[in-house]
């Protein structure tokens, strides 16, 4: 293995995140997979029916979305105590707390924790945080191999790909996809699937098994993100399903946890809430299957070494938005994508980030700015249905703060008219505001068009509108227009009803 | 100002009772036979309807859009054409839902406080027709006749923002002659959205397409909801794919009766 590679680990796809086309023509090329949609819409009306089985089995489910509100926003408003009460009691344990203010700083300190270990690889929990920060990217820049160990993390870093989902990143991907990506790279990053691989779940299951087996047994090093990090007594907690977390949080002698500050819980008893919250949120089930927590070292189990890197990387700009900083009680459930028609078709790429989905499209404008043109589009990536309020389960208010968020964009393009590419839009808007700002306007208008519309008919004996010149053409090249009506509403009202007096 | 005659029958649910219509501005240029069918059946009803003539938009279209001082301009409107009415009724979850859920922010950001108060106070006599008949009213059946196979679309707006619930069910299973069919995937947006259709032309399109094959599937003769442009956008894909369903507001079956064409 690895001698013809020039890389350690598989290459992750050509450009950086924030090279992303912006949200619209993203989409487009993601709405042109079929194969792409079809599985997106299988898995996500999978999950989504599960959620709802579950969830409706608890009488107490608001109760619970009001405990977990609650307490998210208390974290908030206290989360500089909290966390310093972290750090004490995690040092306390014989834990060591490392500050990064961003991910050049995060990714600074874990290459130099597994330098000082020695070590040339490492073995990774399922973490969001290092994605954010594109941790694997920096240790392979510095010789060191960062092997994922989730299925669906595995399924995406073999098949050179990005995440497409929080919780199940490889939803995208339906088995004979698998299959293929199985048989191509495995055996180049390690041991071989077996040559007669079929697409039966089970036996990619197996193939993936014997192949990360190899990893874990060899590591003396791995990383972790946390779900929770409780303030009272200084203890990290993982999540997950398939058991491999756990392999890479007890077998290796060191353990880097990477975790953003916004994961404190204050109380070990506020667990309770969150782990009836996430797993019926996030996969569907009453109960994960593995739930780790563990609070520093213990000597003769686990591992030796207990380092956690606490990121900021813009989370402090996001509370200092007092409306905006309820995006911040996230926890990384994703029953908002699973909801959400516009996620179901395009998928989590065309968002340009590893939060896609509504969380994303509130999110990574907060915590990223309005800089890009990617992160300026994402606000307006919903058709603010509010599917996502109801399953939210600490109840963030996503299509109020989409809007909000949009308000912000505006605002930016009203300041800084180079950010306006070439669009009337705040002419248009101001425009439509002095129609709407008195009836006498709106009348005004209101004949105009009627004119047009009666002109047009007439002359070319249309009973529908054909098609219109841009922008509206986005609508009538898929969508028929009926005429307008001979006569407004207002005049049918004088005709009808004040003529009558 | 004027005020209609009331008729005969005093025992009818809305006896005496003044409410002013709230047109909406699609409703009041494009769509003039649903607030039509509102001032029928409100009177049908027993009430008196007026139509304050100040009234032009709710504004979400601005606010949605992130244009929070251009939809200024709206609420005012809003509130200057409306204080005065104790029940003010729309027929369109999503304007009155936008009335109810963010004329107060708008006006707070504004104006301060108490025209926040002011603003807040008439959302909360604005309702959507279907809520107004069953809430306040207390009727379901409203005599209406429709001998017609006919699905449901619950507009987002109607269902999340304006929160009207099962109400316009009831009322259509009340209807004489209504055959009522079920529609796979009913709570999923059809892509409207307001500007999202334009901003997102590919998605919405995507959404639309779904949505109006879905209301093929059901074989119904009419596609009906509580708001008009969520039909505009089905139908106008639905009219392409030559389906043959037509598009048809819920008030304009409710305010149908026999004899009527």
């Amino acid at each position: 293995m690895g001698t013809e590679l020039e890389r350690l680990t598989p290459a992750p796809p050509e450009g950086d995140l924030l090279d992303s086309p912006r949200f619209p023509q993203a989409a487009k090329t993601e709405l042109a997979n079929h194969q792409q949609r079809t599985n997106l819409r299988h898995a996500t009306t999978t999950i989504r029916n599960k959620r709802a089985r579950v969830v409706g089995e608890l009488s107490n489910w608001q109760d619970l979305r009001d405990a977990g509100e609650a307490i998210k926003t208390r974290v908030g408003r206290h989360l500089d105590e909290y966390l310093l009460q972290f750090e004490e009691n995690f040092t306390k344990a014989g834990g060591h707390v490392h500050w990064a203010r961003d991910a050049e700083e995060a990714n600074r300190i874990v290459v130099a924790l597994v330098k000082d270990t020695g070590q040339e690889e490492i073995v990774k929990v399922k973490s969001m945080v290092t994605q954010e920060i594109d941790m694997n990217e920096a240790l392979e820049a510095e010789g060191i191999a960062a092997w994922e160990t989730d299925l669906a993390e595995l399924i995406v870093q073999l098949g050179h790909d990005r995440p497409s989902h929080i919780v199940v990143p490889a939803l995208h991907r339906n088995r004979s996809e698998v299959r293929e990506i199985f048989l191509k790279e495995m055996g180049r990053y390690g041991t071989p699937p077996p040559d007669d691989l079929d697409d039966q779940p089970k036996n990619l299951a197996g193939a993936a098994r014997v192949h990360l087996r190899e990893k874990f047994m060899r590591a003396k090093t791995s990383t972790s993100g946390a779900n929770f990090a409780i303030a009272e007594t200084g203890s990290l907690v993982v999540v997950e399903s398939e058991g491999n977390g756990r392999m890479c949080l007890t077998l290796p002698d060191t353990l880097i946890s990477v975790v953003g500050i916004e994961k404190i819980l204050p109380t070990f008893d506020d667990l309770e809430v969150f782990l009836q919250l996430l797993p019926r949120s996030s996969t569907g089930e009453r109960m994960n299957p593995y739930t780790s927590v563990w609070t520093g070292t213990t000597d003769g189990d686990g591992p030796k070494n207990v380092h956690v890197v606490l990121v900021d990387n813009g989370r402090t700009n996001v509370l200092a938005d007092p409306e905006g900083r309820a995006a911040l009680r996230c926890i990384r459930c994703s029953a908002c994508l699973n909801i959400c028609p516009v996620y179901e078709r395009v998928g989590g790429h065309a968002y340009g980030s590893v939060y896609p989905g509504p969380i994303g499209a509130i999110l990574n404008p907060q915590l990223r700015g309005t800089d890009s043109e990617i992160d300026r589009s994402l606000p307006f990536a919903s058709s603010l249905c509010g599917a996502c309020n109801e399953v939210c389960p600490v109840k963030i208010p996503i299509s109020d703060l989409l809007v909000h968020e949009r308000h912000k964009v505006v605002e930016a393009k009203k300041k800084d008219p180079p950010h306006i590419p070439h669009t009337a839009e705040p002419q248009i808007m101001a425009a439509a505001a002095w129609v709407m700002d008195d009836h006498r306007h709106l009348e005004l208008a209101g004949k105009g068009s009627e004119l047009g519309s009666r002109v047009l008919g007439g002359l070319l004996g249309w009973k529908k509108i054909g098609p219109l010149p841009p922008p509206l053409s986005r609508w009538t090249d898929a969508r028929d227009v009926p005429m307008l009506p001979e006569q407004t509403f207002r005049d049918w009202w004088k005709q009808n009803r004040e003529t009558k007096k | 100002m004027t005020i209609t005659a009331p008729s005969a029958a005093t025992a009818r649910p809305g006896a005496g009772m003044k409410v002013a219509l709230f047109a909406t501005c699609a409703n009041d240029v494009m769509f003039p036979q649903t607030p039509i069918a509102t001032v029928k059946l409100l009177e049908r009803l027993g009430c008196r309807v007026e139509f304050p003539m100040e009234q032009t938009c709710c504004g979400q279209i601005f606010a949605n859009t992130g244009y929070f001082d251009e939809a200024v301009g709206s609420v005012k409107t809003f509130l200057r054409a409306f204080e005065r009415y104790e029940y003010i009724v729309g027929p369109s979850g999503s304007c009155v839902g936008a009335v109810r859920h963010q004329h107060e922010m708008l006006a707070r950001r504004a104006a301060g406080d108490r025209v926040g108060d002011r603003v807040a106070a008439v959302a909360s006599r604005t309702y959507d027709v279907s809520e107004f008949l069953v809430d306040v009213l207390g009727v379901t059946d409203v005599g209406a006749y429709f001998p017609h196979r006919v699905t449901y679309h619950p507009s987002c707006h109607s269902v999340r923002i304006a929160k009207v619930g099962d109400k316009p069910y009831q009322l259509l299973k009340a209807v004489r002659g209504l055959d009522l069919i079920e529609l796979p995937n009913a709570e999923q947006c059809c892509g409207m959205g307001g500007t999202f259709s334009l901003k997102n032309p590919d998605v919405s399109t995507a959404m639309a397409g779904d949505k109006a094959r879905n209301v093929a599937s059901t074989g119904a003769e009419y596609l009906c909801a509580g708001d008009n442009l969520c039909l505009l956008n089905i139908s106008g894909v639905l009219n392409r794919t030559k389906a043959g369903v037509k598009p048809i507001h819920l008030v304009e079956i409710l305010a149908h009766s026999e004899g009527d064409n």
